[in-house]
């Protein structure tokens, strides 16, 4: 090396990653695929236990005997085990999965940091997962939603999730592509902003160094606000941008197509990154906050409206020239699925956001209802996509173990999303209502009781929905089994019609 | 670019680059997407410029309507209680006993009533006063403990049974447990139950109950409203009419508590409610 190279690497260092590979030469880039294996092994997992999760709510919701009279099993003690489940063991873990393959694959570079790095990520987010879990059982919380966990697991989290950002920030640069691909720029932004919202919703001052209780340095109205900037934006970076990443990676995978527009995929991208940060306070209007951040909140939330479109129309318009596969391929379905409920819990959510519509709604089990359109269809129908493209490769299987099961699993899931989310519509819309409800003398005209008691039977079609839905889950679970043991079943392929 | 090509399925051209066998193609943005996005941003700041919006170091721009949510509650709050003004300074100047006699005040009581009722009492005595087992009476029939006149129902409500305050109703029956056997008390059960036409009738039966307890219950065993002493003869029990209920009963007895709820609730709501059960169907 001359003296001038030297100078010119040392005042551009940037310019040794920006590498332009010779594109004619075959390299042989060895991925690692154990801890890819190791996290959707833990998605399917932890998915089935959220499932369950949220079974056993959903019943003690229509049948209060079950909350068994005994303080673990309580509703209040259980639902942050089911939230927490869903979004950061399931949701989580299928992000580590889906992103450790992808950057390797589309920056043809092994994960940087080696294997310790990345065991360590993973045992230190499976712990996370039981510490946080066994600890709601037992009592032991910051009442912030979604941020449950007390101050000794959100260390343990803000460290995992540093070395997260070190494997996969490190695997981007060095790449041997010259342009990072659309996935990676969804999930560097889903790791970089969730670490700074879980940093600043979680500071708290611990009570002892040997006790669980915590303070927060938050109070009032400020609590509330940093709060559901954190809660808003953990749907907003995890459960919209980073599960726009696996969209973006796997839709065009699966479909064998090219990502619809480039242009789209940036403008979409940017303008959904600088938005979503602002629509939080639209959980909490008519509420103490000041009037000028529930506006701001509002119209944030409504300029986001065609952002979140963005990844729908890149998702669904991949398939020009594709949409016959649909008949065949049932994975492909559910990833087109996925994209049209992440489609419709988009716009649900800048209808909800507007202050008329949500002082009726908010509160209600529509909420709920939204929640799970986006949860359900969007980011759960997303991942079993990506789990079964993941699978059989992972595994060195030939191809999944059948597909006729994946397109069970399809059916029965998607019918339990339907019954789902129709029946908390009509009783989230239902108890809005009776709660406004006045006499002629202005008296109230339902007590509470009441409005619990009309919303019964709903509870009870929801709990049918969650109980589909978990069967589903395990026809997935054995389905992925057999794969894994290279077993193929003997099954009629799906009829093509002749062509005309 | 090099390596830009064309899509044979579509005929557009990609941009040329590619990840893991991904291409991307090179379409334009959607027109129509880019429209509702412009649409969406000029209704927002049309939205700004009405309503309270941005913050500055110590203030926020106000909007041109100058609206304010608290403003806003306020002024339905104070036209709520402009419409019902009217109706409570009357109902607060009456007393208890001439609401329930005119019509159109007992007509606004009621209704009132019936929100306070769902609220506050029907966890306990059930929707409609429909009472519940395990203690918590009817209220909806005439068989009343103490007393179902309206200012008898009215100060039940205010003080409450048992319940510390000082005007609340009080009485408490004594454990006869230790101070009768138990076939003794197993007779007595059997003769409580004779006097609505159930038990067997036995001179030792009239006897222990002479000696026991006419002087609450009455030499009939109707009771007595002024000591909360329910009514024997009616076939009417608050704690199960089995022999085996009425001995334990007997034997080591239950009192319940209904709390005061003067002070929880403002006086013309305590009318009100007395007023609604008063009109349940078994008022007095």
């Amino acid at each position: 090396m001359t003296a001038s190279q030297g100078a010119g690497a040392a005042a551009n260092p940037a310019a040794q990653f920006v590498l332009n590979p010779d594109r004619g030469e075959a390299t042989a880039v060895s991925y690692n695929d154990d801890i890819v294996r190791k996290f959707t092994a833990a998605t399917v997992f932890w998915g089935v236990a959220a499932f369950a999760a949220g079974l056993a709510i959903a019943l003690q919701l229509a049948f209060p005997v079950l909350n068994l009279d005994l303080e673990w099993t309580t509703f209040g003690r259980l639902r942050p085990v089911h939230t927490s489940a869903a979004v950061f063991a399931f949701g989580g873990n299928v992000l580590f999965a889906t992103s450790f393959y992808v950057v390797q694959r589309t920056c043809r570079a092994t994960l940087f940091g080696g294997p310790a790095l990345a065991n360590f990520i993973f045992w230190g987010y499976q712990l996370v997962i039981v510490l946080a879990a066994t600890g709601y059982v037992l009592g032991i919380t910051q009442s912030k939603e979604y941020a449950e966990p007390e101050w000794y697991v959100d260390l343990l989290l803000t460290l995992v999730w540093v070395c997260y950002l070190v494997a996969f920030g490190g695997t981007l640069l060095k790449r041997r592509e010259p342009h990072i691909y659309v996935a990676n720029w969804f999930y560097l932004a889903f790791i970089l902003t969730v670490a700074v919202l879980h940093i600043v919703n979680n500071l708290a001052v611990p009570v002892s160094w040997s006790g669980t209780k915590s303070y927060g340095v938050w109070a009032g109205v400020q609590d509330a606000m940093t709060q559901w900037w954190y809660g808003h934006n953990a749907v907003g970076f995890f459960l919209t941008a980073g599960f726009l990443g696996i969209m973006y990676y796997f839709v065009p995978k699966q479909a064998e197509r090219p990502v619809y527009s480039y242009r789209l995929s940036v403008v979409h991208f940017w303008t959904l990154i600088f938005l979503y940060i602002w629509a939080g306070p639209h959980h909490l209007h008519y509420s103490a906050l000041p009037d000028w951040l529930q506006t701001l909140g509002m119209t944030f939330s409504l300029i986001l409206w065609m952002p979140s479109w963005g990844g729908m129309i890149n998702g669904v318009m991949t398939l020009s020239g594709a949409w016959h596969k649909l008949r065949t391929d049932p994975v492909l379905r559910f990833l087109i699925t996925s994209v049209a409920f992440y489609g419709m819990s988009t716009f649900e959510g800048p209808v909800m956001s507007i202050k008329a519509v949500n002082s009726l709604s908010h509160f209600t089990d529509w909420t709920i209802g939204h929640v799970h359109s986006g949860a359900l269809g969007w980011v759960a129908f997303v991942s079993f996509g990506a789990v079964y493209f993941l699978v059989p490769r992972l595994w060195g299987a030939a191809r999944l173990y059948s597909l006729n099961l994946v397109t069970l699993h399809f059916w029965i899931a998607t019918i339990g999303i339907v019954l789902y989310i129709t029946a908390m519509w009509v009783s989230g819309i239902m108890q809005g209502l009776m709660w406004r409800a006045y006499d002629d003398y202005g008296f109230l005209q339902y007590s509470f009781i009441e409005t619990v008691q009309a919303m019964r039977p709903y509870y009870m079609i929801r709990a049918l929905g969650g109980l589909l839905f978990l069967a589903g889950a395990l026809v997935m679970v054995y389905n992925l089994v057999q794969t894994a043991k290279g077993r193929v079943r003997d099954e009629e392929p799906v009829a093509l019609p002749a062509p005309a | 670019m090099a390596n830009v090509e064309k899509d044979t399925v579509t005929g557009t051209d990609t941009t040329g680059h590619q990840w893991d066998g991904i291409k991307e193609l090179n379409n334009p943005l959607p027109r129509w997407w880019l429209y509702v996005l412009y649409a969406t941003i000029v209704w927002s700041v049309g939205y700004w410029v009405v309503y309270p919006a941005w913050p500055s170091l110590s203030s926020y721009t106000k909007g041109v309507l100058g609206y304010s949510s608290r403003a806003e509650m306020e002024k339905d709050v104070a036209a709520a209680r402009k419409a019902q003004e009217s109706w409570r300074a009357k109902l607060a100047a009456a007393p208890i006993a001439e609401i329930v006699k005119d019509k159109d005040l007992l007509v606004y009581a009621t209704a009132g009533g019936k929100a306070v009722f769902a609220e506050n009492c029907q966890p306990c005595h059930g929707a409609g006063g429909a009472g519940r087992p395990g203690g918590y009476p009817v209220l909806a029939d005439d068989d009343w403990l103490w007393g179902g006149a309206p200012e008898e129902i009215l100060a039940t409500v205010r003080f409450g049974v048992r319940s510390g305050h000082k005007d609340a109703r009080a009485s408490e029956m004594p454990r006869f447990g230790e101070q009768l056997k138990a076939d003794e008390i197993r007779v007595l059960a059997d003769h409580v139950l004779s006097l609505s036409g159930k038990g067997a009738k036995s001179d030792t039966g009239v006897k222990l109950f002479e000696e026991n307890c006419i002087a609450c219950h009455g030499d009939d065993g109707k009771g007595n409203k002024d000591l909360g002493t329910p009514n024997l003869a009616d076939g009417i029990w608050l704690l199960g009419g089995t022999r085996e209920t009425i001995a334990a009963q007997i034997a080591t007895p239950r009192h319940g508590v209904m709390p005061a709820w003067e002070g929880r609730l403002d006086p013309v709501a305590l009318k009100m409610v007395a007023a609604y059960i008063h009109a349940l169907g078994g008022g007095k």
